[in-house]
């Protein structure tokens, strides 16, 4: 951890305390509320000591918040809790190193709390000094895709990110909906390693359909969306559907700028895939149990299924259909007009607040 | 393999900094990644290798601190650790656990000269 002290060469052999401070508090109100917060102060002195208190409010009520703080400070310690814990562990934080930027002689000791990355240095100590970072490694690409969002919401274009194995039949399911559909003010992105042969097949529905080869990447990223929405963006309050790479991991952790993500598990694969892939399940909003026609000839069972997937995200919307026979087909497409709808009101509702803003003078 | 494409991620977070913060080597990079983070960590450190090369973090160690996953217990009102998502609660096995803590993809600090 330290090249200062010596201390805590990795996080496991360092001063890792988890607190957890149970509080219970007697409201005079009748409401009250569980929150479950898990705040994770990490402290950018030499001792590189990470303290995780999570603070237990137990209040008896009807709903339930869950918070999750990610607090980055840079401050001095200087507690002063006036809380009655259930522990009796007595921390008195006394730092008397030298926190601020290297090269920056009698710099005032940040408190800036969460803000960009701060340098650490023990003077006299060592040459090297730490650096503060703590970003999150995907913060380029998240910025990006919040972007597309936007660019995309302030069109009222309804972007769907399309993603499940290889093979679960994502571009037939795609042709059959957009047929269903019909193909005015709807575009296309289709994610592949390689070849442009899905790009092709949307195309003869009469869709614009732009083809983004990754090649050895496994997933689509929100730049290669960005770069490709000036030739396939969809009038406004049209439809995107953005295909992913055919796969159930990657995608997963990338934010493209979509409205949701789908996605598609056909019966002729495994009904345990939602355990086996749980990250993809997680971070969907709707999953399409797909090629149902099929079920009978095959050993899948549905319900198992459903439960799987619920049990890894309970806000999971489910529905089952299939493009061969068109069962459940009209289920999607109402899903689809339903979240058009909710994004042409909140884009609605801002262009209000828009106009109002500069009505006021 | 997106690990790769993180660990690009990485080298241009840390190239940005190096201009910030005026510095010219990093001889450590640590990360924290957290159990549900989807990151095979050996995978990682590979192409953590491979992407530093020619930067201003090329031969730095890589330190990886995992965050165990967290989740918050409907049935018993509290903060648990879980193994993995779908886990059911360790204490009281309900399947009312709502996740709090494990996805984190953080590059924490560096160590620079």
């Amino acid at each position: 951890m330290c090249t200062v002290c010596g201390c805590a060469e990795t996080g496991d052999q360092g001063h890792a305390h988890h607190h957890e401070h149970a509080h219970s508090h007697e409201h005079e109100h009748d409401h009250s509320h569980a929150h479950p917060h898990d705040h994770e102060h990490t402290h950018p002195h030499h001792h590189g000591h990470s303290h995780s208190h999570g603070h237990v409010h137990a209040h008896a009520h009807a709903h339930a918040h869950s918070h999750d703080h990610d607090h980055d400070h840079d401050h001095d310690h200087d507690h002063a809790h006036s809380h009655s814990h259930y522990h009796d562990h007595a921390h008195s934080h006394s730092h008397a190193q030298v926190h601020g930027p290297a090269g920056r002689a009698g710099a005032e000791p940040s408190l800036d709390c969460g803000a960009g990355p701060a340098g650490v240095e023990v003077a006299g100590v060592s040459q090297r000094r730490l650096v503060e970072i703590e970003t999150n490694i995907l913060a380029r690409n998240d910025a990006i895709a919040e972007g597309n969002r936007q660019r995309l919401e302030a069109d009222g274009v309804l972007a769907l990110n399309l993603v499940s194995s290889p093979g679960s039949g994502k571009t037939t399911l795609l042709v059959d909906t957009i047929r269903r559909l019909g193909a005015e003010g709807v575009a296309v992105i289709e994610g592949d390693q390689q070849t442009a042969n899905d790009a092709r097949r949307i195309r003869e529905t009469g869709v614009p359909a732009l083809q983004v080869n990754t090649g050895k990447g496994c997933h689509l990223d929100a730049s290669m969306v960005e770069r490709a929405l000036p030739q396939v963006s969809p009038p406004g309050l049209g439809l995107l559907f953005i295909e992913n790479v055919g796969n159930l991991v990657c995608p997963a952790g990338f934010d493209l700028g979509e409205d949701a993500k789908v996605v598609i598990l056909s019966v002729t694969e495994g009904e345990d895939k939602p355990l086996k892939y749980p990250h993809m399940f997680a971070a969907a909003s709707l999953m399409l149990l797909s090629k149902v026609d099929l079920a009978p000839h095959v050993d899948f069972d549905m319900d198992a299924c459903e439960a799987y997937a619920r049990r890894i995200n309970p806000e999971l919307e489910i529905l089952r259909l299939s493009a061969t026979s068109g069962e459940g087909m009209d289920a999607w497409l109402e899903w689809i007009d339903a979240r058009r709808e909710a994004l042409r009101q909140r884009a609605l509702a801002r262009a209000r607040q828009h106009l109002a803003m500069l009505e006021q003078r | 393999m997106h690990e790769l494409s993180l660990c690009q991620s990485i080298v241009e977070l840390i190239e940005e900094q190096a201009s910030v913060q005026a510095f010219e080597k990093v001889t450590r990079v640590c990360l924290e990644i957290g159990a549900l983070s989807c990151v095979e960590p050996e995978a990682l450190a590979f192409g953590f290798d491979l992407s530093t090369r020619g930067s201003v973090a090329e031969g730095a160690t890589l330190d990886i601190v995992n965050v165990p996953a967290t989740a918050w217990c409907f049935g018993c009102n509290r903060t648990v650790d879980i193994a993995q998502r779908g886990d059911d609660c360790p204490l009281c096995s309900s399947a009312r656990l709502h996740v709090t803590g494990g996805e984190e993809l953080r590059v924490k600090e560096l160590e620079v000269v």
